[in-house]
């Protein structure tokens, strides 16, 4: 049986039919997917870990015990977990460890464009990059056998156009795999520096035997053409926009296991053909390899570093014929905004209108550096700026205290804000941290975190109580205000900035989008009593809009948050009354 | 011969369930399909692309300027945003419907109300339609995305019945009968 299947849903079914029993991830796009269509097989135990690092290491833990086990992240997700990562390598499995990792070219939903394979080369670990979701459910099983085979975690690199596309796959039941018995190896899995020296000769050695592996397995393929003038080795989605500009006119040499690279299989190939190039996005990661082999291929002398490829860019590049479509004229953008409702824009409209300094973080509250609000002042990593503001605060010698905020989301704070605020604490600034708690995590499509009070299947869960964490992080004066209440909010964050300790103000307000939050009468504007001085703009709420002079509220999407009604000086915006 | 079909909008208008429908229709119409989709940031609001190719044999995924045979817009100035991915002879197909965008809200731009028109004189075929109305009348305004459907199903060589059981395979079964009125509605 077929079945159309996102990527990141046939990487599911690959687990399941891997018999993988265990995957912790924590979510983060283009990779979220994948755990969440594995928790619907109720053979694999999987879970919502609080960051990354824990993830893999309960996967870590998980293979210890036996069985097949798998973490799920972002590309910068694998930074978080880079440390575990690394001596895992060293340590090896016993049950199959897949670490699967979703690049993001073209940052569609990212903060950078860092090129994964290079983890895979760092770490000495072997990756796999199918191209298409029939590939991905393969490769993925594939994954866990390599693991076990050559005794090591097997990276499973996938991007964007990957983890987000559909296409059929065949269905296949699942295997039937034992939990391996556990037996105590000090020398292999505790890796003190004595212990850990033996092992990375049998890295080494390993790394061998894969590049062995890699010169005739079938992940890696070549696809002869008749005339073979132009040789292309590729990878990935790449494969996939090669193939539809040369069909089978071109021969190319198609990998799937990216790290080690062959080296007999690429020269044998690069002597059959005219001309050598390699199609790669991001970095010259194979490019590079073959350089090493002492070929010359075009590669990045010819194709972009920055962003995603795609067949036209491949067209124009190699074939030179311009692409024939119809000049439009340009229309305003239309980026990202915060929902109607959104507990977050009371908040940031607050903090813009003091115009307190704020070092922001990752989630939909990073929407809050957006026009016209333009309340953040940084953006870098999940947890930065909790410790950014600390930081900050330590460089002007305690005079940005009253001015300066961190904004991290609850979901955030729980990854890696808790360090970040048990260094304020501890070394002591008067810093004032605002969780925007919104009971969810948010932008990645609303995933459970240890602050909601449920699990990955929705079930009841322990939940975590944010104030006595802070409190127990060392911080005494922790409050709570509701950011559909400007004055309250205004007054909670003019009270913690003149504090001379530090500080924690939880806005906490659900998401308007949670299916239990229900949207209250929408509100209305009193034209007769609206006087267009646009106070209500100033939030930007994309429901408000200014319609022959006078605001206008569009009841489809206006849920009743009533934070434009505190805005009018003129009691023209009409609603709230129970 | 691949087709190509984009389906354009604002985040939240229910994009990812049209191509969903349309995918999984060509597919058991027994060809090679792929869709490709974006989730999360643009998904806030913003403007959303959604590709669906078919046909005897499919490689990407994605949909490149002067490649596609139909566009699907929800909103009006997202067909102009995408117009350049359309294949000279191409088609598309627009709500009429205005969203404002952030900087026309903000007041930092103004939404070009004669978008359409320009696309017309550029010579490209525009079947355009208030899908908001006909939704409402449905039962709900969120199915603009089944009216426009309806609407692409009158350019397509499959028939209602297949139509109409793609619908009902993809939408939540309490919604089945207003998205049927829906479809109707745009077919009409």
């Amino acid at each position: 049986m077929k079945k159309m299947m996102l990527g990141n849903e046939a990487v599911a079914r690959g687990f399941y039919e891997a018999g993988c029993k265990v995957v912790s991830s924590y979510p983060g796009t283009p990779s979220t997917e994948i755990t969440e269509y594995a928790a619907k097989y109720d053979e694999v135990y999987c879970e919502w870990a609080p960051n990354e690092k824990v993830g893999l290491e309960v996967a870590f833990g998980a293979s210890l015990g036996g069985a097949r086990a798998a973490a799920c992240m972002k590309h910068v997700g694998l930074n978080v977990a880079a440390d575990p990562l690394f001596t895992m390598s060293y340590t090896g499995v016993n049950g199959g460890l897949v670490v699967c990792v979703a690049d993001d070219p073209g940052m569609h939903s990212s903060q950078n464009e860092q090129d994964s394979r290079h983890y895979a080369a760092a770490a000495k670990l072997p990756m796999l990059e199918p191209s298409d979701s029939r590939e991905a459910k393969e490769f993925a099983k594939v994954a866990f056998e390599l693991s076990e085979k050559f005794d090591t975690p097997v990276i499973f690199r996938t991007c964007t156009r990957i983890a987000h596309s559909q296409c059929a796959v065949e269905l296949e039941a699942p295997i039937e795999v034992a939990l391996k018995p556990y037996e105590k190896q000090p020398q292999k899995y505790i890796m003190a520096p004595a212990n850990a020296i033996r092992r990375h000769p049998v890295v080494e050695a390993r790394t061998a035997a894969l590049t062995e592996y890699a010169e005739d397995c079938p992940l890696n393929r070549v696809e002869y053409a008749e005339r073979g003038a132009l040789g292309i080795i590729t990878s990935g989605t790449c494969y996939q926009y090669v193939k539809e500009v040369f069909g089978d006119s071109v021969s190319v040499l198609k990998l799937g296991l990216v790290n080690p690279l062959p080296k007999k299989l690429i020269l044998d190939f690069a002597a059959k053909v005219d001309r050598l190039v390699v199609v790669e996005e991001l970095d010259p990661f194979i490019e590079n390899h073959c350089r090493c082999l002492g070929l010359n291929p075009d590669g990045k002398n010819i194709f972009p570093i920055c962003g995603e490829f795609s067949q036209a860019l491949i067209a124009k590049t190699l074939l030179a014929p311009s692409a024939d479509f119809i000049p439009a004229d340009p229309v305003p953008v239309r980026p990202p905004v915060m929902c109607a409702g959104c507990p977050h824009r009371g908040l940031f409209y607050v903090l813009s209108k003091k115009k307190v300094t704020v070092i922001g973080d990752i989630g939909c509250y990073t929407l809050g550096s957006a026009a016209p609000l333009t309340a953040i002042d940084s953006v870098l990593c999940m947890g930065a700026s909790v410790s950014g503001v600390h930081g900050f605060n330590k460089a002007s010698g305690g005079a940005s205290e009253n001015k300066t905020v961190a904004v991290i989301g609850d979901s955030t704070f729980m990854h890696s804000g808790m360090t970040g605020l048990a260094n304020i604490a501890y070394n002591g600034t008067n810093s004032t941290v605002i969780i925007v708690d919104n009971s969810i995590t948010g932008m990645t499509g609303h995933q459970q975190n240890p602050t909601t009070g449920y699990n990955i299947k929705g079930d009841p869960a322990t939940k975590i109580d944010l104030e006595a964490l802070c409190h127990a992080l060392g911080i005494n004066r922790v409050r709570v205000v509701d950011p559909y209440d400007l004055a309250a909010t205004e007054a909670a964050i003019t009270e913690e900035l003149a504090a001379d300790e530090p500080s924690v103000i939880i806005s906490r307000r659900p998401c308007a989008l949670l299916k239990y939050v229900k949207a209250k009468p929408a509100f209305t504007v009193d034209s007769e009593k609206c006087k267009s001085c646009k106070m209500c703009m100033k939030i930007g709420c994309p429901a408000i809009s200014m319609k022959d002079g006078k605001a206008k509220i569009d009841a489809t999407l206006c849920v009743g948050c009533g934070v434009c009604q505190q805005m009018c000086k003129f009691d023209s915006i009409l609603g709230g009354e129970e | 011969m691949t087709k190509n079909i984009m389906i354009v909008g604002v985040g939240g208008q229910g994009s990812l369930l049209a191509s969903k429908l349309l995918g999984n229709l060509l597919a058991d119409e027994g060809y090679e399909v792929k869709v490709s989709e974006v989730h999360g940031m643009s998904q806030r609001g913003g403007s959303v692309v959604t590709y669906v190719r078919y046909g005897d044999k499919v490689y990407s995924p994605i949909i490149d300027k002067g490649e596609a045979d139909f566009i699907i817009s929800f909103e009006k100035i997202e067909a102009a945003r995408y117009a350049e991915f359309l294949k000279k002879g191409g088609k598309i197909i627009v709500n009429t419907q205005e969203i404002e965008p952030m900087p026309v809200i903000t007041g930092a731009a103004e939404y070009p109300s004669d978008a359409l028109d320009k696309l017309a004189a550029a010579g490209i075929e525009v079947d355009a339609l208030d899908a908001l109305t006909p939704a409402s009348e449905a039962g709900s305004p969120k199915a603009v995305n089944i009216v426009l459907m309806g609407r692409l199903s009158k350019y397509m060589d499959i028939s209602e019945e297949k139509w109409l059981g793609a619908i009902r395979k993809s939408v939540n079964p309490k919604f089945v009968e207003m998205n049927e009125r829906a479809f109707a509605l745009g077919r009409k």
